[in-house]
């Protein structure tokens, strides 16, 4: 074997820090374009068409904003979930548990004015996403079960319970036996904000919604409680910080921005509920949080990059025949590389030879 | 009516398709198991089995036999275990990211390279999958015979490989080695083992048993490969460990008792017609782990070092 050892860096230049996502982009993509070669295109001019077709028209633009909605906010539940080292993987649960809220009240239920309604509909989203993930981390804490497995499972389960509800008692009946619930009241839908496009005012709330998360994370003492809880949580408790209290809120904030991005997609792009109303937005969440450095204003930007990449593969797979999965290939290797370029700002590789002693 | 639903327990078929549910979930659960004796917890579970499933199918719907699409399917499994272990082993980054992202990349690898390999198929194309074979004189034995006795060489496979992997773990000094490297690495660096590569040998093991597991889907329980066959099978397997205490025996037991509710379940659906609807069975798996993982949560005592990255030179 190869013998090396990492040695912790003493000083790393914040040029490193700003650069080192770019740099773990541009290495997954080098990566990518070995299998856009394999499909026997070639790569560059497949980029490009990635790229015109994310950002190449107004509506393109409106797009792949649209489809940043989303991935924002389930960035935003991985990032202040991993902050604390509370492993919330069920973000595509809450993300459908904020969708059933929407179907819920927003259909008929509960009539108010749009001023109202709309934030209405947000808060019980967030409420059912939070409420979801409530007893799995009182199961963490109180019982030892671990939320990873917890989590992942109970997405499953929640997927269930929508298809249930789509074919049996909540069914449109107007949708002529495609499976798919009422529409949202006029009142509580999202309102466009470029006119004949899909972008929603929902975009507009995830950047919102991103800003008081950060102000949360770096002005407020719960912040400054969620990061001690996560780097250690024994000395935290030791410390007289409530340990259990903080995951827990943690756990409602987490699930809470999941459910509402179930209120963008419910209330905002599709009016109705779907059972593919997410192609996996919970999970592509911990790809657009590691990305940003779990930095909520950085999730702004890798949401919006990762949306491109989704948006631009759809548009560059029709026009090169590169099968649609390369858009989560690509989102795989980013999750691998920034890894890699985490350990590198925290590490250097030393070569050969066991520690000298001074 | 309540005589029908205790009648199932006394087909023999009723046992036969619980031991058919299980293989999976034992290639599963025991190459879980491996990774996480070693100090590794290994969320590339359900990526893993999902790109097993596809290219064990694929060797063989391209001409291979199908014992070679196993063992192409454990190569292609063990690869991603090795990626999996330069990540957590060797560069020591987060074990819990390193796993998703794993679980990400096999599977979006196996759905893309199936898509540009096959991208017209519109229904799944179809191989001659493993048949049953009877095992002379036990096969004929009434129930027993038919319950035990009458399945595919890879069901057989999976129920050796728990014999082996038993063997592995207690009695072979590579065994110790890796118990060690989850609960006392330093005590095993002390002795002049290479901790770093224990716990990739293991993690590269396991990731084989796994993609191994999935090819059982698509080679033995079915003909063809579906987008998402895996279905939450890795999740669960992840906590059949957990509910095994971390032992192979145990693994066996979960996994066939996990089978049963489920080859019952299904029984017993066709028994009570449409009064449930069909998703709350199917929910069933899901909630059984989760109740599974509460009751063993209270005696359940992890790997002392799982985890927890081992860096050379570095006092823990």
């Amino acid at each position: 074997m190869i013998d090396f050892r990492l040695e912790q860096r003493e000083h790393v230049s914040p040029w490193l820090v700003f650069f080192a996502p770019i740099g773990a982009v541009i290495f997954s993509l080098m990566i990518a374009s070995i299998l856009i070669i394999l499909a026997g295109v070639n790569p560059i001019e497949s980029y490009i068409k990635l790229f015109v077709g994310a950002f190449g028209s107004k509506n393109a633009i409106a797009e792949t904003l649209a489809r940043a909605t989303p991935l924002i906010l389930t960035g935003l539940a991985a990032a202040i979930a991993f902050r604390a080292k509370f492993w919330n993987i069920g973000a595509e649960g809450q993300l459908y548990a904020g969708a059933l809220a929407v179907t819920f009240f927003g259909t008929g239920l509960i009539q108010l004015p749009s001023f109202l309604m709309i934030p209405f509909l947000f808060l019980v989203g967030a409420l059912a996403g939070g409420l979801l993930l409530l007893p799995l981390v009182l199961l963490r804490n109180y019982y030892k079960v671990d939320e990873v497995v917890t989590t992942l499972l109970t997405n499953f389960i929640i997927v269930l319970l929508v298809g249930y509800l789509l074919e049996g008692p909540w069914k449109d009946p107007m949708s002529l036996g495609w499976p798919q619930g009422a529409s949202v009241i006029d009142e509580g839908v999202l309102p466009q904000i470029i006119p004949r496009t899909r972008l929603h005012l929902g975009f507009i709330i995830s950047i919102f919604t991103a800003l008081i998360i950060w102000l949360i994370l770096s002005r407020t003492i719960l912040g400054f409680k969620i990061k001690a809880v996560g780097i250690n949580p024994s000395a935290s408790h030791h410390a007289g910080i409530p340990v259990i209290k903080t995951i827990i809120i943690v756990a409602l904030l987490s699930g809470g921005m999941a459910g509402m991005a179930g209120v963008t997609e419910t209330a905002g792009l599709k009016g109705y509920l779907t059972l593919d109303l997410s192609p996996g937005f919970g999970y592509a969440g911990i790809a657009v949080a590691m990305l940003a450095g779990l930095n909520p204003i950085g999730i702004i930007f890798s949401g919006i990059f990762l949306a491109s990449i989704y948006v631009g593969a759809d548009a560059m797979s029709r026009a090169m025949n590169v099968p649609t999965y390369l858009a989560d290939v690509i989102v795989a290797l980013t999750v691998l590389s920034v890894l890699i370029s985490i350990i590198m700002l925290q590490f250097k590789i030393v070569l050969g030879g066991q520690k000298r002693d001074i | 009516m309540i005589f029908d639903f205790v009648e199932i327990l006394f087909t023999a078929g009723f046992w036969a398709a619980t031991i058919r549910i299980a293989c999976p979930l034992i290639f599963a659960t025991l190459g879980e198991l491996i990774c996480e004796r070693a100090g590794v917890l290994n969320l590339g579970i359900e990526g893993i089995m999902s790109v097993g499933a596809m290219v064990g199918w694929m060797a063989v719907y391209q001409g291979a036999d199908l014992y070679s699409g196993i063992l192409i399917a454990a190569f292609v499994g063990a690869m991603f275990g090795l990626l999996h272990a330069i990540f957590s082993v060797y560069l020591g980054a987060s074990q819990h990211v390193t796993g998703i992202g794993i679980t990400m990349l096999a599977s979006s690898l196996g759905f893309f390279s199936f898509k540009l390999i096959l991208p017209y198929s519109t229904t799944p194309p179809k191989i001659e999958p493993f048949q049953p074979i009877d095992i002379p004189f036990l096969s004929d034995i009434p129930f027993l015979g038919e319950a035990l006795f009458q399945h595919t060489p890879f069901t057989y496979l999976a129920i050796i490989s728990v014999v082996f992997i038993f063997w592995l773990i207690n009695s072979t000094p590579f065994g110790l080695s890796i118990k060690m490297a989850g609960e006392n690495p330093m005590a095993l660096e002390a002795q002049g083992i290479d901790v770093l590569l224990v716990r990739s040998m293991a993690v590269i093991l396991g990731s084989a048993l796994m993609a191994v597991g999935g090819a059982y889907l698509t080679m033995s329980a079915f003909d063809a490969f579906y987008f998402g066959m895996v279905n939450g099978r890795g999740w669960i397997a992840i906590a059949l460990v957990i509910f095994a205490t971390w032992k192979p025996e145990r693994a066996l037991l979960g996994a066939l008792l996990f089978a049963g509710l489920d080859a019952y379940q299904v029984r017993a659906q066709q028994l009570a017609g449409a009064v449930i609807p069909y998703q709350f069975f199917l929910m069933m798996p899901f909630l059984l782990s989760i109740v599974a993982m509460i009751i063993a949560a209270k005696k359940t005592r992890y790997p002392k070092a799982l985890l927890i990255p081992f860096r050379r030179g570095e006092r823990h």
